[in-house]
Formats: structure tokens, sequence, C-alpha cells
């Protein structure tokens, strides 16, 4: 039976778990566990994935279901909750990797502090600094051991700096892909003569 | 001394400085902040002890709302 590259890595990735901590505009592996408190508005949907028809529902069933009707095959354990430290441990011990995708950086600095302190050995994918357009230059990524930066660093959403889907979804886009190359550092490609 | 502050060489005219004394060399006024020095997180109220050395490799992360 021939195995194609790209079904190589999916089979791969299907024994992951990623936790993904917050469900606005930031946040496929095997499993996903995600949390977050809010609703889905009308303000969410220019970068956001979620659909007109979903205002009012809670994002995490609003995700879940969007996830699913991508890959029924995805499990997607959702927790309706507003994250607090031991949640945090508590949610995301069995994850390989956790993604932070808050809004508050009351919330980003809680989040980095407790996995570096309190979770040894987990990689923590974080998004800072992606309000605004253009600028797309100033996007990067910091590493410092397992805790990874993605974003410019300096964009504060404000009144006149708004989130916009392009350079949200630029930063989310990252964080996916420095997931993707932390679970696919053990793996081996098919042999030629399998493919 | 020089260290490396996110993950660029900086030289500072002092041996050694605390975490506060760098914040305020540097022009940062961040109110939320974290800071981590040779992979240790350095919590706030540790600012004024905790020393930076030469050789030190440090991260100040400010942290901002958006997403």
């Amino acid at each position: 039976m021939s195995v194609t590259y790209p079904e190589a890595i999916s089979k791969y990735l299907s024994r992951f778990t990623v936790g993904i901590a917050g469900c606005g505009g930031l946040g496929g592996v095997g499993k996903l566990v995600i949390a977050d408190y809010d609703i889905v508005t009308l303000q969410n949907l220019n970068r956001q994935y979620y659909f007109h028809d979903q205002i009012g529902r809670l994002k995490v069933h609003a995700l879940r279901e969007n996830i699913n009707r991508i890959d029924p095959a995805i499990t997607v354990k959702a927790f309706d909750l507003k994250l607090c430290v031991s949640d945090v441990i508590e949610l995301f011990a069995g994850c390989d990797v956790i993604v932070e995708a808050f809004d508050k950086a009351e919330m980003k600095q809680m989040i980095i502090e407790t996995v570096l302190t309190q979770m040894p050995g987990k990689y923590l994918v974080t998004g800072i600094g992606m309000a605004g357009w253009g600028k797309t230059d100033l996007i990067h990524c910091l590493r410092s051991d397992r805790l990874i930066i993605c974003g410019d660093g300096v964009s504060e959403v404000s009144e006149t700096l708004p989130v916009l889907s392009p350079r949200v979804n630029m930063v989310a886009n990252m964080q996916a892909n420095e997931v993707l190359e932390i679970l696919l550092k053990g793996f081996v490609p098919p042999s030629p003569e399998s493919r | 001394m020089k260290i490396q502050l996110n993950n660029r060489e900086e030289e500072f005219g002092f041996t050694q400085l605390t975490i506060t004394e760098l914040l305020a060399e540097k022009n940062f006024t961040f109110r939320m902040l974290v800071v981590k020095v040779n992979g240790e997180l350095v919590k706030r109220h540790e600012f004024d002890q905790k020393l930076v050395k030469d050789g030190d490799d440090v991260m100040i992360l400010h942290l901002i709302t958006g997403g």
C-alpha cells in the first residue's frame, strides 16, 4: 500500500494533542483541547472562524462545530471557562504543545508564568503584537527554550488600532507553523519505495 | 558588560545591573512584563534584587493586548 508524503505527515500528527487557550482570532492535529468563556459577536467575524448565524453562542461550542464540519475525525475537548492558573495546569497537562490565543495582556502574562514555572518541559507558543494593518515586516518569531513568541511585540490594540484579519491570522498561522515544527521533529518521511 | 537581550547582543557601561536598573537603562516602562534570565523566570518582586551580569541571556517581553 502506498502512502503519500502528506498522508504520512497526517498520520504522524494524529497522535498529538494541542491545547488552545482562547478561541478568538489566534486559535489538523488528532486532538484539540480548547478553552474560552466568551460568546461569538458580530465584531469577531472580521477575523475569527465563526459564522453570522453563530452570533450569541459560546465560542468553544461554535468552534468545535466548525472544526468538526471540516474534519469529523478530530476530537475537540471544549471547556467553557475563563482559564485560571490551576485550569491551565489541569486542562493542558496532557497536551504536547500549548497555544496561547488570548486577547488580554494580563492573561498572556498568566499563562506564560504558569507554564514556565509550573509545567516544566511543556512548549508554549504565544502571539504578542498584531493589531493594525500593514507593517508585515515587523512580524517575527522569538524563541527562548520552550517559549515561542510570534508577532511584532509592539502593536497593541486601541481605539485607533483595531485587530483586523490579515495581521491576526498571519500571527495565528505563524503559531500553527511553530507547533508543526515542534511536533514534526520526530517525523521520519516514508521511504521512496513505499510511496 | 555584554549581555544577550532578546537574542541580540547589547553592551552596558556597568559590571552588573538589577532588572529594575536594566529596565530604566533601556527606557522600558511597560506595565505587563515577563522577564527571563538564563532561562529562569524572574518575578516582579525580584526585579530590585536579581542581578544581570556579563554573558547573561536576558529576555524581556512586553505583553500587549490583542488577539
